[in-house]
């Protein structure tokens, strides 16, 4: 069948290109109907590769099916779905164009068999994706858009000499198990780790995803970083280090996020947190925390999404997204509160919720795998993630004080896109199994023994009872209108200060070195112009007028000496 | 036209007796499960697991410790809302090219070139008319 042939990227680039010419309703439906049709194809797709051809002297692999693919292969789907059903609203074409290149270059890079058509997609994901940020049409997305681009495409530049590099070494291009090993191991790792917003790196992410559109940030949050997750795990499961990197991801960022005031900032805080978790089971490497760590990308790609789209619809019917200034909003938009909350629990991992389902197959390995150290800063990390996800978020935003705000709940399709979300999220809650069959490993992994079920639900509700406590002593930090620096203030300010500085005083040595030049040369100048002052030599400074008259007659004299000639 | 309802309308959380039961109802569930822990036989896979109490003392310590160390950051992170935004800031000025404040700026600089230019010029003008 010619279809079998066909990446499932495709689908969707031939959908932007139609959605660029397209407009309304049709536009609508075609949208919405490409993911289905993508969905439907990618389910009979068999394990394998599906497209080959030779390239120089390289075999290159466009479409390489298998377990791990597949499996963000139909997350990407259902988020694309998703967030397709939640724009609907949009009617610029800009984001819709970019939101469907977006989602298949994502298609792209996971299914990409080799390495010089993962950088094609790497790269793509940047440029499409920047447009979602651009689209919010502020001094502040744009420049944030640029510093994101900048950030991503060097991340690409990084990926493609890594692959280089790597060719040189091993002589193939092939995507697969490259672990830590010589300049092309580290420099590819180094790519991902930006993309995957590695501790220091992270910044790209908490400096742009809040300045993207309410439903653009939906998108981002699904794909960018999933993406990054799904190659580390294909090149590098089992890397020690990554689970260090890992449980560093999970605890930093929950300090920020409970200090942050741009709500959506605080998710983008919580989604380096929950990557982490990701990361750490990468880094693990056994069956159950590679499982863990997909199912948990896979999970993460709903809840998160649920949250920003419950955050969009906050920004989107209020224009506010300040803690400081939203609260009592659970008044007239009961719908989005409630599916705030599921989104809150899942996230939290509260048991029959979905990320408990995930998460506690990550922190099972960790225990198992003898890193007690790396098993507590997890265990401190879900209950920092309760607290300013699940608490923080929906308690600022529709509860609190009453800020006075009365907007309604949004457009029905955004509250379809976040029910569809939320119904997701309880059922691979209740039953895991659907999502177990799925994953690249069998385990047999039950989530709900009793211990487990009690140890997390103690684990939150004390976590629950400290925010209470704080609450109601008034220890509890306000939310105020702020900024808070993070690493970007080095490439934002102490960079650009220091070269400001380094120029200034360059400028200045320089100024001062022509002026002292040219007030030598003009007083050498003057010297000898005056020395040789009406003698009407070569270099003086003014010629005797009798000169002029004798090279006026040689003129003369030489135009008769061409008549006679001619 | 519903703002007018809402004015005068009770919403669930306006009633502080509501509030209190949400509050109770939380106190109740972390009462129990402080009895369940020791009820319930539980698989320990770590010593630390063995601590009674191990997992509500660790949530409600962390999260404590979570927020006193966050508001310790505030007093070095924070900063104006519009830090970044502020156009007289030097990170604005290499970031917007080619705008009036580089070249303000510029003209700043070049001010004393200028006049030295001139300066020179002028002489060496005089030098030739002499």
């Amino acid at each position: 069948m010619w279809m079998l042939e066909l990446p499932p990227f495709t689908l969707f680039f031939i959908g932007g290109l139609i959605a660029a010419m397209t407009r309304g309703k049709l536009r609508g439906a075609i949208m919405v109907a490409i993911p289905v049709i993508s969905a439907i194809h990618l389910w009979t797709v068999p394990e394998g590769i599906h497209l080959q051809l030779t390239f120089l002297d390289y075999e290159l692999v466009p479409y390489r099916a298998d377990k791990l693919s597949l499996m963000f292969g139909y997350v990407f789907h259902i988020a694309a779905f998703i967030s397709i059903i939640y724009s609907l609203h949009v009617k610029d074409t800009v984001q819709q164009v970019a939101a469907m290149f977006y989602a298949g270059s994502a298609l792209g890079a996971v299914f990409a068999g080799d390495l010089l058509t993962l950088f094609v997609f790497w790269e793509l994901l940047a440029f499409t994706s920047v447009f979602l940020i651009w689209a919010r049409r502020t001094s502040r997305a744009y420049h944030a858009g640029m510093r994101y681009l900048i950030i991503q495409v060097l991340s690409g530049v990084i990926l493609l000499v890594g692959a280089l590099f790597y060719a040189a070494e091993t002589g193939s291009l092939a995507f697969g198990y490259i672990g830590l090993e010589g300049v092309a191991g580290w420099l590819i790792f180094i790519a991902f780790g930006i993309k995957c917003a590695f501790p220091i790196a992270h910044t790209w992410l908490t400096d742009a995803y809040p300045e993207a559109t309410p439903t653009g940030t939906v998108l981002l949050s699904a794909f960018t970083t999933k993406v990054a997750v799904y190659a580390l795990a294909r090149a590098y499961p089992g890397t020690e280090l990554l689970v260090y990197i890992g449980a560093a991801m999970t605890c930093f960022p929950i300090f920020f996020a409970v200090i942050e005031n741009d709500l959506r900032r605080v998710l983008a805080y919580s989604l380096i947190n929950q990557v982490g978790f990701m990361v750490v089971g990468i880094g693990i490497g056994t069956a159950l925390a590679l499982n863990g760590a997909i199912a948990h990308a896979f999970n993460d790609v709903i809840f998160k999404g649920l949250l920003f789209m419950s955050m969009g619809a906050v920004l989107h019917m209020t224009g506010r997204i300040n803690g400081s200034d939203l609260g009592g909003l659970y008044k007239t938009m009961p719908k989005t509160t409630i599916l705030c909350i599921v989104g809150a629990a899942s996230i939290s991992a509260f048991p029959l919720f979905s990320g408990f389902v995930s998460k506690s197959m990550v922190m099972s390995a960790a225990l198992e795998t003898g890193h007690d150290w790396v098993w507590l800063m997890l265990l401190f990390a879900s209950a920092g993630v309760f607290h300013h996800a699940g608490i923080k978020i929906p308690y600022f935003a529709f509860f609190a004080h009453d800020s006075g705000l009365r907007a309604s709940d949004p457009p029905n399709n955004m509250l379809f896109a976040m029910f569809i979300s939320a119904s997701l999220c309880i059922a691979i809650g209740i039953y895991p199994a659907a999502l177990y069959s799925l994953l690249p490993y069998d385990t047999g992994y039950n989530p709900y023994d009793a211990t487990h079920v009690l140890a997390q639900t103690q684990l939150l509700l004390f976590s629950a009872l400290a925010f209470v406590w704080l609450n109601l002593r008034g220890m509890y930090p306000p939310e105020l209108r702020s900024t808070n620096l993070d690493v970007d203030w080095i490439y934002r300010r102490a960079i650009p200060a220091a070269l400001q500085k380094v120029f200034a005083v360059i400028w200045k040595a320089d100024g001062a070195l022509r002026q002292a030049i040219r007030g030598k040369l003009s007083q050498y100048q003057s010297a000898i112009a005056n020395k040789h002052k009406g003698l009407g030599g070569l270099l003086s400074g003014s010629y005797p007028s009798g000169n002029m008259v004798l090279w006026v007659a040689v003129i003369l004299a030489s135009y008769l000496f061409m008549v006679f000639i001619g | 036209m519903d703002t007018n309802k809402t004015k005068d309308k009770q919403y669930l959380f306006d009633n502080p007796k509501n509030i209190k039961r949400v509050l109770y109802t939380l106190y109740a569930s972390c009462f129990l499960l402080v009895v369940l822990d020791f009820v319930i036989h539980r698989h320990v896979y770590h010593s630390w697991e063995n601590l009674p109490l191990f997992y509500p003392l660790y949530g409600f310590v962390g999260c404590v410790v979570l927020v006193f160390v966050a508001k310790w950051m505030r007093t070095f992170l924070m900063r104006p809302e519009d830090y970044y935004d502020n156009p007289k800031d030097d990170y604005d000025i290499p970031d917007d090219v080619d705008s009036e404040h580089t070249l303000k700026n510029a003209a700043d600089e070049n001010t004393h070139k200028g006049q030295t230019d001139q300066t020179t010029n002028t002489i060496g003008g005089h030098d030739v008319d002499a």
